[in-house]
């Protein structure tokens, strides 16, 4: 058996993985198991896709693929700017939605519910709405971020990367340890893990912690765009693209540990290998399942994920 | 007067459709109106309902299993007891576990059943479905109006026995009991209430409920696919629940009825306002609709326009607990 799907695996994974952040750190600060994150997944792509073409149109010297990479300056821009744009959303979605439900005189949805229920189903009715609006806005044909063909690159053991794959693995590995500085070297990111650890206590000493949400929002957002772009390099795009890779998402969060940002990565990368092998074992069709073992297994063998504090 | 005909074929298939939603929609009651238990997939025990009872009581087709041409009822009883086993497995497994891993692991339940339906061709048909669904008093079809009365009186039967068997469980002592462990579990706990069984029991009746709501789809369109049991469909449950009023089984009614006249109410403004080549991209325009109604319910009008009244229930608005950070099961890293 080559070794290929490991490669395949570890693409798919490093996507799932920057899209799982977003869960994790959501659940850490906010407190809620957000089902609207593979819709920012969705939009950043989208986003991406409509600023690359107009960007091509404007400057068409920008649509020039860079050797050996298959996209151009505008796809690399495009990209930049919708990080931006989709963090900009969710902090949107959040002053809309989620603030009102975590402030004074709103109950949750039933006397019973504790706020945080609410705020998943909230998220839930988000998540179908974006998606549709998506579904609206954009005509019914085939999109992709790139069109061109690439020669995939032997490395080691048989296994072949195409020079995209290769960049976009290092860009995820970039993101993931620059986050991880952020949380734990500045002064910012202790502001988050003190939010996280005890609300509380972080506003009585001064963190200010609406800026902390907006951040946690921003950051969570930021990235599932970049995971959408990653997704959008390698398959087409569809407004179901985000939806189908939820699960995933929770499945990498909770196999790594809520709240654990590398376990979000690493456990997203075990995720996609899994799927990976589950692909070249059984079919493809068989896919989404995995998802749904690994979140089963976790929460019934140990709910506090691989990297997760017991509680 | 065939136009009068028509729009009594019309109003009888429109009210049918509602009380199918009626009947998931109180199967969710009973799981998060009586009990809290958050169940994200509906759909997939709708789904489970819908192929157990279709596969049952079709005829035989070459390459499908099944096709054991069952009497209507009997694959009616099987799709409740589907249903309900189904429930109860992954209730069994999972039922420990707070509110928000139960909603993962029930939207995860979800998919994989969408995944089995789009995929075991041997099983259930494939993205084709199973066609040729035995109709109830098929031998009316050939008049629709008197067809769609028909079917929509024993809907509206069926509705009514489950609605008033609920009524009755509600305010049975193993109601109260749910509520009690909903609303302050270590004092029914503390009585000696085993909250794990009780939600055990919750969480199987509503979902052999759904089941039955399924089966009805099933039998009373004659067709079903996969593209019939997806998300949408647990997020139009969900709505018609906490629009109507979690909790009230009413409200669960009342739900189902707004949702599903906004349902076709926007689906007549998009037919009429759109072209035809531009219909697929307006309908996605309902969603969010009914997207934007179910987030406006939850921010503005928390507990449904029929709140739920329980005696001895605190007022909502004397115990609001502000705030980010509102633990919940011991909070979270």
């Amino acid at each position: 058996m080559s070794l290929q799907f490991l490669a395949d695996g570890m693409i798919a994974g490093a996507t799932i993985g920057l899209g799982a952040v977003g869960i994790t750190l959501t659940y850490s600060i906010l407190r809620f198991a957000n089902f609207a994150q593979g819709e920012f997944i969705t939009w950043g792509c989208y986003v991406t896709w409509l600023l690359a073409a107009a960007a091509g149109a404007w400057l068409p010297w920008s649509a020039q693929a860079i050797d050996p990479l298959s996209v151009g300056l505008n796809v690399i821009f495009a990209a930049l700017v919708a990080m931006l744009l989709t963090g900009l959303l969710a902090i949107a979605l959040d002053a809309v939605l989620f603030r009102p439900l975590r402030t004074a005189g709103t109950t949750a949805s039933a006397a019973w519910a504790p706020a945080s229920v609410s705020a998943v189903i909230a998220s839930f009715g988000a998540s179908m709405a974006l998606r549709a609006l998506i579904e609206a806005a954009v005509p019914a044909r085939q999109a992709y971020l790139s069109t061109e063909l690439q020669i995939a690159i032997p490395l080691l053991g048989g296994v072949r990367l195409t020079p995209d794959q290769i960049l976009l693995l290092a860009v995820a590995v970039v993101l993931a340890v620059a986050l991880q500085i952020m949380l734990t070297r500045t002064s910012l990111g202790r502001s988050m893990r003190a939010v996280s650890e005890n609300p509380a206590l972080a506003r009585v000493v001064g963190i200010d912690v609406s800026q902390v949400i907006r951040l946690t929002w921003f950051i969570g957002a930021a990235l599932a765009c970049a995971a959408g772009v990653m997704l959008g390099l390698v398959v087409q795009i569809r407004p179901s693209m985000g939806a189908e890779l939820l699960l995933p998402l929770f499945a990498a969060a909770l196999l790594g540990g809520v709240g654990s940002v590398p376990g979000a990565l690493i456990g997203g990368l075990l995720v996609g290998v899994a799927e990976a092998a589950t692909v070249q074992l059984l079919g493809a069709q068989w896919r989404a399942a995995v998802a749904f073992l690994v979140v089963i297994g976790v929460l019934l063998l140990r709910p506090s994920g691989l990297f997760g504090r017991a509680h | 007067m065939p136009d009068a005909l028509g729009v009594i074929a019309y109003a009888s298939t429109f009210l049918t459709m509602a009380l199918i939603g009626a009947m998931a929609c109180l199967g969710l009651n009973v799981q998060w109106g009586q009990m809290g238990l958050f169940n994200v997939g509906v759909a997939g025990f709708v789904a489970i309902g819908a192929y157990t009872s279709a596969l049952l009581t079709t005829a035989p087709l070459e390459g499908r299993l099944g096709g054991y041409s069952w009497p209507l009822v009997g694959g009616w009883l099987a799709a409740i007891a589907a249903s309900g086993i189904a429930s109860a497995a992954l209730g069994a497994a999972t039922l420990r576990l707070k509110s928000d891993y139960l909603a993962i692991t029930t939207f995860g339940m979800a998919v994989v059943v969408e995944v089995i339906l789009r995929n075991a061709q041997h099983l259930t048909g494939g993205s084709f479905g199973i066609s040729f669904i035995p109709r109830p008093f098929e031998s009316l079809a050939p008049r629709p109006s008197l067809f769609a009365l028909a079917n929509l009186a024993l809907t509206a039967a069926l509705v009514a026995v489950v609605f008033l068997g609920l009524q009755k469980l509600v305010r049975s002592p193993w109601g109260r009991v749910l509520r009690g462990l909903r609303d302050a579990p270590e004092a029914a706990q503390a009585l000696g209430k085993s909250a794990t069984r009780y939600r055990l029991q919750a969480f199987t009746v509503g979902g052999a409920i759904m089941g039955l709501a399924g089966a009805l789809q099933a039998h009373l369109i004659g067709f079903i696919a996969p593209d019939d049991f997806e998300a949408a469909l647990t997020f139009q449950i969900w709505t018609m629940l906490i629009i109507g009023g979690s909790g009230n089984n009413w409200g669960a009614l009342l739900g189902a009825g707004v949702v599903s006249a906004l349902w076709s109410a926007t689906g007549l403004a998009t037919g009429a306002f759109f072209p035809a080549e531009s219909q697929a991209r307006a309908a996605a325009l309902r969603i969010v609709a009914i997207g934007v109604l179910l987030a406006a319910t939850v921010v503005w009008r928390p507990r449904g326009l029929l709140p739920a009244v329980v005696p001895g229930q605190q007022d909502p608005k004397a115990g609001a607990d502000p705030g980010l950070g509102r633990h919940f099961d011991g909070g979270v890293q």
